[in-house]
């Protein structure tokens, strides 16, 4: 057998995992982000005068200047669909029973990636006005999952 | 401007700030799978292993023969000249007791991994495995080790063909 | 060599800690945002940015260097992270250099961040990810073997005791006390105390290591023009080396690191030193563990092999000694968030030679410092010389 050849005998892969679990902290702005949505079902962004930017979801810098930013705004909870798409498998590949819906949903100079509900997919158009659905506050944790979906309005 | 008059950031927490949720958070598991192919120098390393052997390979211009085995002599960087079959003997270079396995649990009986210069390799090298059959206290480095394989119709192709090493009993001792 | 001189010129950092409530890029930006503040200058006055964050294990997210650029100034500017585990935090700043120096770039941004807690229950097992899948994985290793196998083969060739080396730890830790950033730091902790500390893998006990930490650092690099604009005192950086091993760490000589005398070498040539041991009046290695730092002192040629444990019972490795070493305290003392924890080092350095390092000062008006760091599987040298002159 030449250097560069395979053994026909050697086993041609082997399998492991990455056995990877982690515990991730919502941060200094994710804690009043989120706080928002759970306790009060209000969406916040977060204002940079000097860039005329707003943060959705709000944080406490600004990307572009690194300045602190302290000015926390309510943006509502209406935004606009700047794209999306409908998803007929699952991450595993496998096929859905009911396709789901993904979008992009502008809010203030930011905005959200979240489930588009209440909708069917031939009705979405990029640049319809959707709102937030809340789950009732009893069942919120103060994750992104708080909102079931966003819907139409109107 | 002087470091020691400056407010440094940063919130440290506690394990109970997690248990009495005075912050949030947010708990994930990855799942990563994979097949890692052999590649062909490991390939025949795992094939020695089945079959019973451990393998090296020579590079004659650096006049070393190095485990595991790979194409290429990743010190001058040229294509390995032949595979080479070692012993399975060898002399323990390092080791060390450990009571804490990799996701940190306590235990009381020692693992005891090593690094096993092998037989028939260039000086220094070697392959880290576990040694076994013996008492901790009995262990030096320098000491003469021999592999314990498990029985041919158990191996699989894996470095774990070889359960680990012990203790050579040299004669007239 | 036609290049430019490089200096720093400002410095932050936080806290490090055991758990940090702000996310990774929070981490990143505070220290980012502190070195900007402590030398007045702003975010149109960075022409780029460095970023060195280790393991995406530790936090699972995949790309961290693009996911963390919004903390480290990389919005909108010529970005790029770099990653040799350990040896990152002086290895960032050598990429920051390369920026300024070679003309391209006026000011450099370099910001290193590591934020080991999001790894549950214990950041430890995302190591598991270093060692190679096939065959060494299947054994089920843990990151304390390799320094334990390590320790105990410098130990055993060069005679050495676990007391001798124990010395360091106390004295890192002790030097910590000092450091407002400091999570270890114990002003009476003593060799007993190490010691007499569980033992984890022999002949590593608890107190000979430095856990698992969150942090983040920043500097600013600039170039002479710039740099003198903005401040009377900036710190060069005279030399720059790094260098890898074979990954195939079980045919090499456990016994002394190689790779960080080369890294040295390359560093100690560009600066024009040829006199080490009288020409750097402070050290930094690296300290994850304490005897590393002897294992790095002699790499770094700065002792005899084997005989750097005895600067420590000498007391010429103490701040106010001939060779100070670790006045920051080190890894042992201050955490080692992986990748932040060699930056720091070189922070150290910046408020050292500028006389700011408070109750940590170095007497004597030093003039010249070495930073080094190390990582992957017992891997890379990273060294770094700065002085107060260009």
């Amino acid at each position: 057998m030449s250097l560069l050849e395979r053994n026909r005998h050697a086993p041609g892969a082997w399998r492991g995992t990455l056995p990877i679990t982690s515990r991730y902290t919502a941060g200094l702005g994710g804690e009043r982000f989120f706080r928002a949505i759970k306790d009060e079902g209000r969406i916040l962004g977060a204002r940079c005068e000097p860039c005329g930017v707003t943060y959705v979801p709000g944080r406490v810098f600004c990307e572009r200047c690194l300045g602190e930013l302290t000015d926390w705004v309510d943006v509502g909870t209406r935004g606009e669909v700047a794209a999306f798409t409908v998803l007929y498998e699952a991450v595993d590949g496998a096929p859905l029973e009911t396709p789901e819906l993904v979008a992009f949903v502008r809010i203030g100079d930011g905005g959200l990636m979240h489930r588009l509900g209440e909708v069917a997919p031939e009705a979405i158009a990029i640049g319809m006005t959707v709102e937030a659905v809340f789950k009732p506050k009893a069942q919120r944790e103060g994750t992104i999952l708080d909102i079931l979906y966003f819907r139409p309005v109107g | 401007m002087t470091s020691k008059n400056r407010e440094f950031p940063g919130t440290p927490l506690s394990e109970k700030d997690f248990e009495q949720g005075k912050i949030l958070f947010l708990h994930d598991e990855m799942n990563g799978q994979y097949a890692w192919d052999t590649g062909i120098g490991i390939g025949r390393y795992l094939a020695a292993l089945k079959e019973g052997y451990l393998l090296g390979s020579h590079c004659r211009r650096c006049r070393k023969t190095v485990i595991p085995p790979r194409t290429v002599c990743e010190q001058c960087f040229r294509p390995m000249d032949a595979f080479v079959p070692l012993q399975d003997t060898g002399t323990v270079n390092t080791y060390s007791l450990c009571y804490v396995t990799w996701d940190v649990q306590r235990i009381t009986e020692p693992e005891i991994p090593a690094v096993i210069e092998i037989d028939g390799a260039s000086p220094l090298c070697g392959i880290m495995h576990k040694l076994g059959e013996v008492e901790p206290d009995a262990i030096h480095i320098g000491m003469r080790v021999q592999a314990v394989w498990k029985p041919p119709e158990e191996r699989e192709g894996a470095i774990t063909d070889i359960r680990y090493f012990k203790p050579i009993k040299e004669k007239g001792r | 060599m036609s290049m430019r001189k490089v200096a720093v010129v400002g410095v932050g950092m936080t806290k490090f800690v055991r758990r940090a409530q702000e996310t990774p890029k929070e981490l990143s930006w505070q220290a980012a945002h502190m070195a900007l503040e402590s030398c007045g200058m702003t975010m149109d006055d960075i022409d780029s940015a460095c970023m060195g964050t280790a393991p995406d294990a530790f936090d699972s997210v995949h790309m961290k260097g693009e996911y963390l650029s919004d903390g480290a100034g990389g919005w909108g500017k010529p970005y790029m992270r770099s990653y040799v585990g350990g040896g990152t935090g002086v290895f960032a700043p050598i990429q920051g250099w390369y920026h300024v120096a070679s003309g391209m770039f006026d000011t450099a941004l370099v910001v290193c961040e590591e934020k080991m807690s999001s790894y549950y229950p214990h950041g430890q097992a995302a190591f598991l990810t270093i060692f190679d899948h096939t065959t060494e994985r299947p054994l089920k290793p843990n990151l304390l073997w390799i320094f334990a196998l390590e320790m105990n083969r410098y130990m055993q060739t060069y005679g050495l005791s676990k007391a001798e080396i124990a010395q360091v730890a106390v004295q890192h830790k002790r030097n910590a006390a000092d450091h407002p950033c400091a999570l270890l730091g114990d002003a009476d902790i003593t060799v007993e105390d190490v010691l007499n500390s569980e033992v984890l893998a022999w002949p590593v006990n608890r107190l000979d290591v430095s856990p698992v930490t969150d942090g983040a650092v920043a500097v600013i690099l600039a170039a002479e023009h710039v740099a003198k604009r903005i401040t009377d005192k900036p710190v060069w950086i005279q030399g720059v080396g790094w260098t890898l091993d074979t990954s195939y760490w079980t045919n090499r000589d456990l016994a002394y690191p190689r790779y960080v005398e080369n890294a040295a070498r390359m560093a100690y040539e560009m600066a024009g030193i040829r006199e080490p041991r009288r020409e750097i009046h402070i050290a930094e290695p690296y300290d994850p563990f304490d005897y590393k730092a002897l294992h790095h002192l002699e790499g770094l040629l700065l002792a005899d092999r084997g005989q750097a444990a005895q600067l420590y019972t000498d007391g010429i490795a103490a701040r106010d000694g001939d060779r100070p070493v670790c006045p920051s305290g080190g890894l042992l003392g201050v955490g080692n968030p992986i990748a932040a924890a060699g930056l720091m080092k070189i922070a150290e350095l910046f408020w050292q030679l500028r006389g700011e390092a408070g109750a940590r000062q170095v007497p004597g008006q030093p003039k010249r410092g070495l930073a080094q760091a190390w990582g992957d599987l017992m891997q890379v040298g990273t060294v770094v010389i700065m002085g107060t002159n260009p």
